[in-house]
Parts: structure tokens; sequence; C-alpha cells
């Protein structure tokens, strides 16, 4: 690493270097995060959990969207549905999404994260969760 | 770039790292190679999380899951379950102690949530041996910032933010600067306090083990402000990691053009040594410790002159504490009104603490000024160990005093707790339950006071050992009602007549623990009786109406002071008895109690 010679040049550092953590600074503040949760027990990985949550992922940063958290779970239950992801808005009721294939994704992000509207898919839950 | 998806966090701080947390590590990080998720899955060695009774922790993030007590074994669980399969692992999550349910994100833990961290801002959050973690936190923010400002401009923030100096004294921080500042010569110095040699104390080490960046970073911003090209690390050499790891960050700080010549291109240079100390307590005071770096005898001098003043090769110097410093940089990012709005009116920020002794959770915390100690003990803290009765707790170390159950609702800063008979001392904080015997706490400090007294001026040299001798004299059962009234007269004279901080402060604790706890010292020297049922020499064995004569006891006795016959209640003669304990953690029955 050259020396740093002016301000400018630590800002470019740390613009360059944020996402190295960024991982940590969202997992910090999970509660104003928008949360996808993919399920990756092996029913999830075997229909292709892995691939969407790298999908995930991906878009979150091509889109600059620094308030979306991509996690993983257990098994949710919803085995005929895999791959299954669950969306947390802040202070909103999970939604879970069944089949999601690379364009439901998409779809996922650009209508009902940024939009606020539904998309298709929805699997009614069935549960509550025991969380405190 | 790299696509993590995953970050494991595993405490590098020396607690855990004695417990094998290197190896979970390694193990973790091989284990994620078998699996090909290298490119997925960080694992990452931190600094301490604090919550050190239960290490090695391990830390999962972004889901926030916290596993305790890790051992290299679980890895292999770790990884099988919770990075391929998403299933945490139950049985290693903290436990909450009253439901004792599992508690699988860490935010819902009673420790972390009254925790406020400034301090420790970046410790158990990043790699402290990465530099570009510190800066993606910021880091060296505040440096660039403080170059486009004047001096003075930088001390009047510092001043506003209402920083107290956190290694003891509480001595403004801004003011102290200002001196420095105005004090003109060709060379000045910037001091960081890193000799912490209060027993039961480890706020300092964590923060230069888990984010020894912060203390470059504030030392360099110390330097720009009062004028000075030379910072120097004062740290005691049994601190190995945090040695090792402050090495690694100057060098880092160096190679990116952070410390060295021309600074991020302007005209400020500054570069930072370190020194090391060889462990005496009284090193830790700044005259002392100036002389030590000198090479002279680690002994202090009187003030002033302060070193401010006068100070390492009689030039002006600065010297702050550690934790001190750590709160610098947060002060010019985040600004002094934010920093003077947490706290109290008179204790800005907040404080570290070491909580140590009969505690559940034993570890390193940080909270806002003014809370409460019931709030660090039994919220944070988890309450007394084994469900004992609280008795007392000692802030302040050797130097301070002890506050009980009246004083449980006091919000802690610097003034409540001096008005109370204490001190904030560096943050060591010792809680005591109904075992512990009030006059043995007392020798226990002024053991180490008297031990580490450098025998400059005679009131210290002689009158800690006299202290001693008579409270010696107390636990052993001969002391005198007379004792006491010595105790008290002596302790006055030797905080009016010491000459450092050391011996004017060694007999607070016998003071204070005389003060609250005055029936105590009475049952000791007139009644002869120990009320805490500690001081052996006070106790005497005795065989109750429980035995049923199974002889167990007469034949383990190594002194043949057991007598009676098989089937009958046993007797112990009081004057062959040497209070070894044998026979009474061989009675099966319960039968045999010390009073
Ligand atoms: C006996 C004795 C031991 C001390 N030990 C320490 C120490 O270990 N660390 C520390 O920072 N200050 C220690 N001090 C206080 C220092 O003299 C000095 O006040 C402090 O480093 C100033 O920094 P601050 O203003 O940031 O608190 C000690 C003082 C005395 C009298
Ligand atoms: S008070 Fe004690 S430690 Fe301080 S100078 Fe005197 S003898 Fe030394």
């Amino acid at each position: 690493m050259p020396k740093m010679m002016s301000l400018e040049e630590l800002q470019a550092l740390r613009e360059k270097v944020k996402a190295s953590i960024d991982l940590r600074e969202k997992g910090d503040q999970a509660e104003k995060m928008v949360i996808v949760r993919v399920a990756m027990a092996t029913c999830g990985i075997a229909a292709g959990a892995r691939e969407i949550m790298s999908y995930f992922l991906d878009e979150a940063q091509h889109r600059n969207l620094t308030n979306i958290m991509v996690t993983q779970s257990g098994c949710m239950g919803y085995c005929y549905a895999e791959p299954t992801v669950e969306v947390t808005k802040p202070g909103e009721e999970p939604i879970v999404y069944g089949y999601v294939t690379k364009e439901r994704a998409q779809e996922i992000i650009e209508k009902y994260i940024l939009g606020g509207e539904l998309v298709e898919g929805i699997i009614p839950v069935s549960h509550q969760s025991l969380d405190e | 770039m790299s696509k993590y998806m995953m970050h494991i966090l595993v405490c590098g701080g020396t607690g855990c790292l004695s417990s094998q947390s290197g190896e979970i590590v390694e193990g973790l990080k091989k284990a994620i190679e078998d699996i090909g998720m290298q490119n997925q899955v960080q694992v990452v060695k931190t600094g301490c999380f604090g919550f050190c009774e239960k290490g090695p922790i391990v830390k999962i993030l972004p889901d926030n899951t916290f596993y305790v007590q890790v051992k290299p074994e679980d890895v292999e669980e770790i990884v099988s379950e919770h990075i391929v399969k998403g299933r945490k692992v139950e049985r290693l999550l903290y436990e909450n102690p009253e439901s004792k349910t599992p508690i699988s994100d860490s935010k819902h833990m009673n420790f972390y949530k009254k925790q406020m961290r400034v301090a420790l801002r970046n410790c158990g959050f990043i790699n402290p041996e990465n530099i570009e973690e510190y800066i993606a936190r910021d880091g060296y923010g505040a440096l660039a910032k403080v170059l486009t400002l004047s001096q003075m401009e930088v001390i009047e923030e510092v001043k506003k933010s209402g920083l107290r100096g956190r290694g003891g004294g509480g001595f403004p921080t801004g003011l102290k600067w200002e001196f420095a500042y105005k004090n003109v010569a060709d060379q000045k110095y910037v001091v960081c306090n890193a000799d912490e040699g209060d027993p039961g104390a480890f706020m300092d080490r964590s923060i230069l083990e888990g984010d020894p960046h912060s203390i470059v970073e504030a030392m360099a911003i110390c330097g720009y402000a009062i004028g000075a090209t030379k910072g120097l690390v004062y740290i005691r050499a049994e601190y190995p990691l945090a040695v090792k790891r402050l090495e690694c960050a100057i060098a880092a700080a160096r190679e990116y053009g952070l410390l060295g010549e021309h600074i991020l291109g302007t005209a400020f240079s500054f570069d930072i040594e370190i020194r090391f100390g060889a462990g005496a307590f009284v090193c830790g005071e700044e005259t002392a410790l100036i002389h030590s770096m000198e090479g002279k005898r680690g002994e202090p001098t009187t003030k002033p002159p302060f070193p401010a003043a006068s100070g390492y090769w009689a030039k002006p110097t600065n010297v702050n504490n550690v934790e001190t410093f750590a709160n610098i940089p947060v002060i010019f990012l985040k600004g002094a009104e934010w920093f003077s709005k947490i706290g109290t009116e008179k204790s800005k920020g907040t404080k570290v603490f070491a909580l140590a002794g009969k505690i559940n959770n034993v570890g390193l915390i940080e909270v806002p000024m003014g809370t409460t100690l019931r709030e660090v003990i039994y919220d944070i803290g988890g309450g007394i160990k084994g469900g004992k009765q609280f008795k007392a707790v000692q802030t302040g170390g050797p130097s301070g005093g002890c506050l009980t159950e009246k004083d449980l609702d006091t919000p802690i800063d610097f003034d409540n707790l001096l008005a109370k008979g204490s001190m904030m001392g560096s943050g060591g904080m010792i809680v005591m339950d109904e075992d512990d015997c009030m006059p043995a706490v007392a020798k226990f400090y002024l053991e180490f006071t008297a031990e580490e007294s450098c025998g400059k001026c005679t009131p210290c040299r002689v009158g800690t050992k006299r202290l001693l001798e008579i409270l010696e004299k107390i636990v052993s059962g001969r002391g005198t009602p007379k004792d006491l009234d010595t105790l008290k007269e002596l302790s006055e004279v030797i905080k009016d007549t010491a000459l450092c901080g050391l011996g004017q402060t060694a007999s607070n604790p016998v003071l204070s623990t005389l003060k609250v706890f005055e029936e105590e010292y009475i049952a000791h020297v007139r009644d002869h009786k120990c009320p805490a049922k500690q001081c052996s020499a006070l106790l005497q064995y005795r065989i109750t109406e429980k035995c049923v004569g199974c002889t167990a006891c007469s034949r383990v006795c190594p002194v043949g002071a057991i007598s009676g016959t098989v089937k009958k209640q046993h007797t112990i003669d009081i004057s062959k008895c040497i209070k070894c304990g044998a026979c009474e953690s061989k009675c099966r029955f319960n039968a045999i109690v010390k009073e």
C-alpha cells in the first residue's frame, strides 16, 4: 500500500473498504434493515437456495440497496415450495415467498421491497415464531 | 470485491485465547475451506467481546448468533449445521439465566442491552490487525478532520465534549491539552499511559488488544493539538498481545501514511514509540512513569511542576490514559455535542468497567455515566454468584472504597462515587458477597500497596507496613479495640503526608471498610469472632448432634484432636485442633460446623 498523501485519498480508501464490514454493520442494526432470509436446509439447497441467496446479495450490491440484509435460516417447513425466502421489513410482519426463481427474486426486490406491493407466490404463514 | 454472505467473529482477547480461541479460528478456516465456502464465509479474529465469563465467544453475522464456551471440537458442528444448513447449534447458544431458554440473537441478551459502546466501539467488531477494517469504520476520519482545524479549535472541541481523564483522576482532558499547548518549547511529547496496574483491571489492555488504531489516531490528534511530533506508549511488558497488536497498528499506520512525516500530505508529522514498563504499580503515576521512561528509577516527584509544563526530558508532556484516548476519535466523528449529551452533568460519556468477584457475568462492560450500580451488578452482571447475598462492591481498586446496598441506586459518576466515600478509579469493580470478610478485604489491598510502595517517602513506606501489621493482627484474632483507633489515626496521617497518589489513597480501603462495616471490625477485636466466617484463626470447629458416630472424622484428623466412640456423637479438642478443615470435608452428614 503506497502512503496516502491527501485527505481525499483516505476518503477514497474508506469508500472502497467499507463493504468489507458492511455485513457486520447491518447485523448491528438489524432492526432497521429489510431482512431477506433464505431457507438453507438440505431441501432448499437442493432446489437452488444458494444461487438465490447469491442473487439477492448481488442485486443488493448492484442497486446499492444498503438497507437490505441477506441471511439464511434453517428449514422453514415449506419444503414443497423451495426455495423459500422470508422478507421482513422493519416493523412489519414477515412475508414468506415460495418457489423463488431469479425472476421472482427480482420481482420481490422491485415490487415488494422497493415498491411496497405484494407479489405472487406468498405462502400463508402457518406458524408463529417463538423468538422473544 | 469480496462477496461474503456471512462473517464469523471469534474473540481473540487474552482470556479467550488462553481457552483455545486460536485453535477455533484455525479450525473454522479449515472446515470452511473443506466445503469450498471460503469466498462466502469470512472468519475474523477480533478483540474482546466483554463476555469473558462464558468465553470463548463465537459470533455469527449478520444474524447475530452468539455462541458461548465454544471448544475446538465444536467447530465441525457449527460449520456443518449453521453454515451449511442454516440451523443454529442450540446447545452452544447463550441461555437466559432466568428462563433457561437459549437466546439466539445477542441483541436480546441482558448483558448487552444496557451497555453503550463508545470506547469499546470496535472491540469484538473488527479485526484489530487489519487497518482497513478500522478505516471502514471511519477510522482516521477524525484525524483527517482535525488536520483541517486550528490547534485551538481542536482543544475547544475536546473541552466542549466534557471528557474527563479515565486514568483515575478525572481531570478535564481539554484543559490538560490546553496547558501543554500553551507551554512553548522546541519539543513536546504525547504519552499514553497503558500501565494499568490495579488488581483485577483489564480495560486498557482490552482496548489495545481490540482496537489499537483508535489509540494511534487519538495520540496523533493530541500531538497536532498541543504541537508535539513524538508520541510514547508506556505499556507493561506483561501485556504481550496488546504490545503485538499495537506494534502491528503502528507499522500499518506508517505504511498508509497516517504516521510519520507529512501525514496525509499535510505539514503535520507525528510518530509513536513503545516503551515497556516492568509492572510496578507506582509507574502508572505520571511523574514516576516519565522517570521510568527516562531510564531513571520509577519514583514519583512532587507536582508542580506538572508534566504539561515539565515532563519527559523536562519538555511539556501530555499524559493521558488509554481509555481517555479511545474516546477522542468519536468526539470528532460525532461531535462534542453528541458526546456531551451522554452521561451526567459533570461526567460526560461512558465508562468501561472490569466486572470481577462474586458476580455471574465476569467481564468487560461499558455503560453511560449515570447508570446505577444496581443496573451494572444485577442487569448486566447477572447478579451475585450462587444466589448469595450482595455485601459490597469495591470501586477504584486499591485506592478506592466499598459501596453497599444503600448505595446501589446511586448513578455512577466521578463526583457521586467520591461523595459516597469511594472513587471512580480506573474502572475495576470487585463485587463481594456475604462470605467476604471486610477486614480481610482491607488487608488484601494493603498487602498490595505495601508491596508496591516505592519507598521514597516514609509515611507510605513505613505507614502502609504498619497498617498491614495491624490488619494482620485483627484477622488473626489478636486485635484489641485500641487497634481500631490506631488504624484510623494512622490512615489519616498517611493520607495527609504521603508524596504521591499511591500513598495518599492507600488507606482508603481501610477507612472505607472501617466506616461502613465497623461492627465487623468490632466483632473481630472485641468478641474475637469473624461474622463472615472467613478468618480461620477466629473460627472453631464443632461437631453437632447431627453426628452419627461414623468415626470418619477422627480417622482423618492429622493431629488426633477428635475423640468419641462408635455410633456416639464425637467431640473436637479445641486446644489440639489446627483448623485444617479435613474433618469438615470428610463428614458426610454435615455434622461439623465452623463458627
Ligand atoms: C499509584 C498510581 C497509579 C496510577 N496508575 C495509572 C495507570 O495504570 N493508568 C493510568 O492511566 N493512570 C494511572 N494513574 C494516574 C496517572 O497519574 C495520570 O493521572 C493519568 O495517566 C492521566 O491520564 P487521564 O487524565 O487521561 O486520566 C496512576 C496514579 C497513581 C497515583
Ligand atoms: S507515597 Fe509511596 S509510592 Fe508514592 S512516593 Fe511515597 S513511598 Fe513512593
